[in-house]
Formats: C-alpha cells, sequence, structure tokens
C-alpha cells in the first residue's frame, strides 16, 4: 500500500474532514495484504416502513484500501451495521454502488448480490451462531461444504484454522461446551474457511467480559497482522476503535451518517500497554468528544 | 467451562468429589414407579374391600390381574392388538408425511398460513368424535375409517410443531447460509431439518399418542376389531375385569409406540437440551 494513488483512497466526501493526516508508516506485518479493496459511492440506505420512511444511512463515499483494518464506530442508530450488512450482501442499499476489489457487489438488474464479489467476503456475527449440532471443526468447514470441498480436506483446513485461532483441543467438541469468547473464536475461524480477502465484522466481541474482549482484540491484531486480510469492524467500543484500527469511521445517528475519519498512527503491534500511551488516550477523548457531541 | 487449571490433586483437595444423588440419577424412576403403582393398587384394594364394591362396576386389582392373564392368552387378543397396530402406524404416518410437509410449507408462507389457519383450526375445533359416523358413512366399518381418523386426531399437532420449529430458525443462522452462498437445498439440508427437528420431534411424539387414540375411538364407535372394538364387547358381556385387562393392553401399546418415538430422539437429535428427558405430555 505505497503507490501515491493510494494517497485519495482515504478520501471521503460526506463532511469536510482533516484529511492532513494521511496513511502513517505501513505497519509491520508479516503477512503481505492480500485483501480486496471496497469502495463505496454514495451508498445509502432507506427503510420504507408504516410510519414513513426512515433514513437508516446517508449517501456516503469510502475507500477502503486491500489489508487495512477498518472500525466503524459509533453509536447505536448511526446505520453502522446497516452498512456493514450492506457490504456483506445481506441488505441492498437504495442508492449507490459497492465494489468489492474491482467488482460491483450487487448485480444492477437483480439487485442481488454477485457470487464473486461474495467469494471475498467473510462475516462474524454479534452473536457466534454456531449450529449446536455440529462439532466445532464441522461448523469451522461449513463454508467449504457448499464450495464442493472434499470431507479430508475440509477437516484438515479445519484444523489448521482452529490452531490459528488457539482451539485445537476443542476440535471435536458441540459449541454448547465452549465459553462464550472460544465459541465467537470457532466463527472467526469458520469466516475465515474460504480464505476470503475481506472480513467483515459485526459487533464480534459486543457479548464478551471486558478481559475475554481483551482477548480477543489481541488475538484479532495478531491474525491481521498474519494474514494481511482486510478487515471491517464494527463495535461502539471507543478504545476497543482505537485499538485495532488503522481507521476509524465515525459514524453519528439521526440520521446516519460519517462524522468524521481519523487515522490511528500508533505502531503495531499494540498491546494492553498500548492503552497507557498518550497518543492512545488523545484519540480516545478527541473520539469520545466527537461522539458526545452527536448525543449532546 | 471446564478450563480449570489448577493441578488435579489441588482440584481433588479442593472439591470433593460429589456423591451422585438420587435426584439426579437414571435410576430414579425404577425407584419411585414401583413404589408409585404399589400405592395406587394398595388404595384400589383398600376402596373396594371397604366401601364393599361391586365387582361389576369396580373388579379388585387382583381380579384384573387374572382377568389380563386370561386376556393375554386368548388368540383374539392379538389379533385385535394387530389390527389397532395397523390402523394407529398407518393413520400416523399418513399424519406425519401430511402435517409435516404442511408445516414446512406453512411455515415459510405466512401469506398462505394466514389464508389457510381458520380451515386448519376448524378441523381441529370440530369435534372429532362427532365425525366419526360420517367417517363410517364414507369409508365403511373396516380400518380405512380408523386410519383415518387417527390420521386426523394427530395431523394438526405435528403441522403446528412443524410450524414453529421452522419458525424458530435464527435469523443469525439464515444470514449465515446467505453469507456463504448456500444453495437452497443446502440450506434445507444443514440448517431447516436440523434446526427445526426437535419441535418435529416433539409433534410426533405427541402425534403418536394422539393416533392410538383416534384409532381406539373410531374402534368403539364402529366396526367388529381392534382393541376398542373388543372393549366394547367386554362391556356388553358385563366383564368389567376384561374390560379393565383390555384397556392397560392399550395403555402398553401406547407406552411401547410412545417410548420408541422418544428413543429416535435421543438418537436423532443428541445435541439437543431435550434429548436427556422425555417430553411430559
Amino acid at each position: 500500500m505505497s503507490a501515491p494513488a493510494d494517497r485519495i483512497a482515504s478520501e471521503l466526501t460526506e463532511l469536510p474532514v482533516d484529511r492532513s493526516v494521511t496513511m502513517t508508516e505501513p505497519n509491520r506485518r508479516t503477512g503481505t495484504p492480500s485483501g480486496a479493496g471496497i469502495d463505496l459511492e454514495g451508498v445509502g440506505k432507506t427503510y420504507v416502513t408504516d410510519a414513513g420512511n426512515v433514513l437508516a444511512l446517508k449517501p456516503t463515499d469510502l475507500k477502503i484500501k486491500p489489508g487495512e483494518f477498518v472500525v466503524l464506530l459509533g453509536p447505536s442508530g448511526c446505520g453502522k451495521t446497516t452498512l456493514l450488512r450492506m457490504l456483506a450482501g445481506l441488505i441492498t442499499p437504495t442508492e449507490g454502488v459497492i465494489t468489492i476489489n474491482g467488482r460491483p457487489l450487487f448485480n444492477e438488474r437483480t439487485e442481488q448480490p454477485s457470487r464473486d464479489a461474495l467469494g471475498d467476503l467473510g462475516f462474524v456475527f454479534q452473536q457466534a451462531t454456531l449450529m449446536p449440532w455440529r462439532s466445532v471443526w464441522r461448523n469451522i468447514a461449513l463454508p467449504l461444504e457448499t464450495r464442493g470441498v472434499k470431507k479430508a480436506e475440509r477437516r484438515e483446513r479445519a484444523e489448521q484454522l482452529a490452531a490459528q485461532v488457539g482451539l485445537s483441543d476443542f476440535l471435536d467438541h458441540r459449541p454448547r461446551a465452549l465459553s462464550g469468547g472460544m465459541q465467537q473464536r470457532v466463527a472467526i475461524a469458520r469466516a475465515l474457511a474460504h480464505e476470503p480477502s475481506i472480513l467483515l465484522m459485526d459487533e464480534p466481541f459486543g457479548a464478551l467480559d471486558a478481559m475475554t474482549r481483551d482477548n480477543m482484540n489481541e488475538m484479532l491484531q495478531k491474525l491481521w497482522m498474519e494474514t494481511g486480510k482486510t478487515v471491517v469492524l464494527v463495535t461502539h467500543s471507543i478504545s476497543e476503535a482505537v485499538f485495532l484500527a488503522d481507521r476509524i469511521v465515525l459514524l453519528s445517528p439521526r440520521p446516519g451518517r460519517v462524522q468524521d475519519i481519523v487515522d490511528v498512527d500508533i505502531a503495531r503491534p499494540r498491546t494492553l500497554d498500548t492503552a497507557k500511551q498518550d497518543r492512545f488516550n488523545e484519540l480516545v477523548v478527541r473520539l469520545r468528544g466527537q461522539l458526545g457531541e452527536v448525543s449532546a | 467451562m471446564a478450563t480449570l487449571t489448577s493441578s488435579p490433586a489441588v482440584a481433588a483437595a479442593a472439591v470433593r468429589p460429589r456423591r451422585r444423588r438420587l435426584k439426579d440419577s437414571p435410576a430414579l424412576l425404577w425407584v419411585t414407579t414401583p413404589l408409585l403403582l404399589l400405592a395406587f393398587f394398595g388404595v384400589w384394594k383398600l376402596y373396594t374391600v371397604l366401601f364393599d364394591v361391586s365387582p361389576l362396576l369396580l373388579p379388585p386389582p387382583e381380579q384384573v390381574a387374572r382377568a389380563l392373564w386370561d386376556l393375554l392368552g386368548q388368540d383374539y387378543l392379538y389379533t385385535a392388538l394387530y389390527f389397532t397396530l395397523y390402523e394407529t402406524i398407518v393413520g400416523f404416518g399418513l399424519a406425519a408425511v401430511v402435517g409435516i410437509a404442511l408445516g414446512i410449507i406453512l411455515g415459510r408462507a405466512r401469506v398462505l398460513e394466514r389464508i389457510l389457519s381458520p380451515f386448519l383450526v376448524a378441523t381441529q375445533v370440530v369435534p372429532k368424535v362427532a365425525i366419526v359416523p360420517l367417517f363410517l358413512l364414507w369409508f365403511g366399518f373396516g380400518a380405512t375409517s380408523k386410519i383415518f381418523m387417527a390420521a386426523i386426531i394427530a395431523f394438526f399437532v405435528m403441522m403446528q410443531n412443524t410450524i414453529l420449529g421452522i419458525r424458530s430458525i435464527d435469523p443469525g443462522h439464515r444470514d449465515l447460509m446467505r453469507v456463504i452462498q448456500a444453495p437452497w437445498w443446502k440450506r434445507v439440508i444443514s440448517l431447516d431439518v436440523p434446526s427445526s427437528m426437535p419441535y418435529v420431534l416433539t409433534g410426533v411424539e405427541l402425534g403418536i399418542v394422539f393416533a392410538i387414540t383416534g384409532a381406539v375411538v373410531g374402534e368403539y364407535l364402529g366396526g367388529n376389531d381392534g382393541l376398542g372394538a373388543l372393549a366394547v364387547v367386554m362391556l356388553s358381556s358385563l366383564r368389567t375385569d376384561l374390560l379393565f385387562a383390555t384397556v392397560i393392553v392399550m395403555t402398553l401399546l401406547g407406552f411401547a409406540l410412545y417410548a420408541i418415538v422418544a428413543g429416535i430422539r435421543r438418537f436423532a437429535i443428541p445435541w439437543h437440551e431435550s434429548s436427556g428427558r422425555t417430553t411430559s405430555l
């Protein structure tokens, strides 16, 4: 991600934004960015309800570079989940175009997501959504089944993925026997099973306790640095956003819109001690202030 | 979670292995059931003695036991048993196929369900005993009318539970299947079927019991075959003890069929919370 053209990749036209800080030095990463880029042009969503139209997300432009870690941060009702679900092809935008790795996500005529583009995506839900009747490894390998991968190969791939998320000892357990954090690890492994270049995460750790959450954030950062995926993660936790993100897209509610985009120029790998740094706290305070304006 | 990291020795010292209490043990029923039965027969016997009840109204337990023993030696019992079993199973099978299929369709198509539900409910609120004469008229005094009786009583509960099962599929799981681009058949096999299975099996458990009821009620009201007709014969020949014995045979038949279906549940959905215990009716 060194080409000068990438500098404008951080462009966002919704609001005048302080763009003086562009991408910081490329972070130290063992994995080269394998991820695909995401390009949003005027993407908006209006829900038609009995009580009238509800603008969930104002038309938004956003470019996400391959291998970038972008966090969508905002209070509830700011359209962050709507935005993420549109990226996953689960919701059709009412306007605008989403492009995944150069290919439009939605077929313009049918408004259905294209199979090719979806193949580049892995999705982690807020709930682990594991299937209780399947063992851990068969949960992980589920996306491979729809792709006609042979059983032996599925098992092998599941073993690799389980090792990556630290669950090698639990391959044949049922999800019910796992803690919340471990279940979410399985969900992450499953999202990575078909080797998508983009990982979309909808408040993946929102239901976990604070300590588990810290662990999961560190694990996710490690995973991201090793694999070079593009990650788009939704959260309402400011510290989580600052800990994980290359860039934070700050959204505000009623109607949902992008309020600001903040580069997080803190070196990686970030650790729990990172939270003691001045820069970390500066960013947290700044973001909290901006979020405060919104709710005030 | 079972990720205690303390050494086994420490763990053993800290937590004494708890003795498995009787109240959690599966052996509990093996103790309580005979005791309760014994108490039941005791009260029964006591009542007949104390109040000098005529054996015609309520024969004492030992007389019923003797009658049952006699009955078990008769060929006509097994003919009747076979007949009732046949009607029950065919009627149940019919109800299961139609009920589950309709349940899947109506579970998916909410509009269709809304349109059809008054009629489906109507088939249930009609006192079913009242339509038996109609069935006899249409299908004769043979097995067919009883099969339909069994089917119509058993069908609704299986359909309702299937609808509930399809509706109860986690929306997150549906989203997941979309995100991984599962084709419709994959979604049916990997999500719809396993996810709704606990509900469907609950319906099936209830359905088999209802099917026996339907078959026996049909036999009571018309025809000469089956356990229901046998009970009518015992009654009209004033053999109350044999009537009791016949009812006991019906009960045992019901238990056997229920046990088979409940066994299927444990086998089919070992992952589900319900598999540890049977559904209470």
